[in-house]
């Protein structure tokens, strides 16, 4: 009975967050509107979450890319395929790689340090300071954080994707010597716009509101002390990395109209 | 005692609270406070810690809101305030929290123009000069490039006390001005206090639990305690008060009304008791 008990708060509890996130979300989204006529809040933040994000998304596209490209041609070298490297690097990394683990990597650095940084904001009442002066702080604080991780997430899977297909170059044909007409054409003629890359720009600009989601309402929702503000930064991290995962095979699923 | 009855209302009163209850979940923070502030003035709030103190401010800046009782600021009922209302309200009011509640990713001039930005359309050049007449009434115009991790903590306040005169309110709330400074730094912040109501006619209250320094600076306290006002008056009638609670808390004595232990078992049976 008591099991019983335990088990129908943790429900309620996740049931009422859920519902607090939602309706965080919706101010959050009214707070953008408002955004519109102060777009350089917006622009600080696309900077903080997506170009200091960059080291770390071009170095990893770059092995990730590198990686395909020697395993893709072990595998494809035994059809006498090794040709169609190229595609099978790009497909993989438009369609799944880059969205993916760019997300990953994304909530990770950006993700945790946005939940750190509004976490400890609130916990220094730095938010609450911004209350008493008239200022909302979701329109600006959380708004333009929110906006710069929904704009920088399709940014940076694009590089992640492109210095991942450079990767890939780099060792099918700089190292293990595929023909490089045959690498790009291959790719160009079996990478198709509509079904490819924009199945890709669909999964992350996902990604980037459900992760930016998820890590501006922990930092906001944390409880005001380091303990706190560590396990949000803690929650951030694994409730983005499942829920890219869970929502990758969804819009995979969806896309290829297979399940 | 140098304030008429708080049955009537009174024009004088900019901030009027009348039994005043307020329970976070089960518990009873305040039971039933009836607090006039008057215009002008610099009233204290004392008590010890945890007694409401700081709830009443929350209260009062319409942060929260209250079971039961009647909190009108300035003729307006706070708590049936809209959000826009309410943060109309706020322009007039300023707030300096314990911590300074400094942005920590602005500089010290950037914190004292932070409201002016936000509420008004002031040219660069004019924002220029009204931050720096902020920053040298608190003595710190060269401090104007420091960024917040550079200042100590009675800068810190002073920067947020700079920052809380910027919209020119009508009142400033102070949640425990005095508290972790050093003597220096808290004579300098209960002058501040003192000048900036002289000077600028701002209304002051002062929450805190520093004695000698609130009722040097104040013109009328109250005295929290148990969700109730325990005792009222000028400093010097407050520091004269016949009451146990009153005399508990003026002296610092660690036994009294409030008592020294925390409610538990009888202390022999406790530590008698076997662990089963």
């Amino acid at each position: 009975m008591n099991t019983l008990r335990v088990l129908g708060g943790i429900v309620i509890n996740s049931v009422e967050r859920v519902g607090r996130a939602a309706m965080f979300l919706y101010e959050v989204l009214l707070g953008s509107w408002e955004l519109l006529r102060r777009f350089y809040l917006v622009v600080q933040q696309v900077y903080a979450v997506g170009v200091l994000t960059l080291l770390i998304i071009l170095v990893s596209g770059l092995f990730v890319g590198m990686v395909l490209g020697l395993q893709g041609y072990n595998t494809l070298v035994k059809f006498g395929s090794a040709n169609s490297l190229g595609l099978l690097v790009a497909l993989s990394l438009v369609r799944e790689l880059g969205p993916v683990v760019t997300a990953l990597l994304f909530a990770g650095r950006a993700g945790s340090a946005l939940t750190a940084e509004i976490g400890l904001m609130k916990a220094t009442e730095q938010l609450a300071g911004m209350e008493m002066m008239a200022v909302n702080p979701v329109t600006r604080v959380i708004a333009p954080r929110f906006l710069g991780g929904v704009i920088a997430m399709p940014l940076l899977t694009a590089l992640f994707s492109a210095i991942g297909v450079m990767g890939g170059h780099l060792v099918g044909v700089g190292l293990l010597g595929v023909d490089a007409g045959a690498f790009w054409s291959q790719m160009q003629n079996g990478v198709d716009f509509h079904d490819d890359i924009m199945n890709g720009v669909i999964k992350s600009v996902v990604f980037g509101v459900v992760v930016t989601w998820i890590s501006v309402f922990e930092g906001y929702d944390a409880v005001p002390t380091s303990e706190g503000v560590a396990s949000a930064t803690n929650r951030t991290v694994v409730y983005s990395s499942l829920a890219v995962l869970g929502l990758d095979f969804i819009l995979t699923a969806l896309t290829l109209g297979e399940v | 005692m140098n304030q008429p009855s708080h049955s009537t209302p009174d024009s004088d009163v900019l901030v009027d609270i009348r039994d005043i209850h307020f329970t976070y979940g089960d518990r009873p923070i305040l039971k039933g406070i009836t607090l006039p502030i008057r215009r002008g003035k610099v009233t204290a709030i004392m008590g010890g810690s945890g007694c409401g103190k700081t709830t009443l401010m929350n209260l009062i800046g319409g942060r929260i809101k209250p079971s039961r009782g009647t909190l009108t600021v300035d003729g307006e009922s706070v708590p049936d305030l809209r959000t826009r209302e309410l943060f109309e309200l706020r322009k007039r009011m300023g707030m300096l929290f314990q911590t300074g509640a400094l942005l920590t990713d602005l500089s010290v001039f950037e914190n004292v123009a932070f409201p002016i930005r936000e509420h008004t359309k002031l040219p660069e050049s004019i924002l220029r000069k009204v931050v720096l007449m902020k920053l040298e009434t608190v003595g710190l115009r060269g401090a104007r490039d420091l960024m917040p991790s550079e200042l100590s903590g009675g800068m810190a306040r002073r920067v947020a006390l700079a920052r809380a005169i910027a919209l020119e309110p009508m009142m400033i709330m102070y949640d425990e001005p005095f508290t972790g400074l050093d003597p220096i730094s808290k004579g300098v912040i209960a002058k501040l206090i003192r000048q900036l109501n002289q000077s600028l006619g701002i209304t002051s209250i002062v929450v805190s639990h520093d004695v000698a320094e609130t009722c040097m600076i104040s013109d009328y306290a109250y005295l929290v305690g148990d969700g109730r006002i325990m005792g009222e008056g000028t400093p010097t009638e407050v520091q004269k008060s016949g009451s146990e609670h009153v005399r508990q808390f003026m002296d610092g004595l660690p036994d009294g009304p409030v008592p020294y232990q925390y409610p538990a078992d009888d202390y022999v049976t406790d530590l008698t008791r076997s662990i089963a």
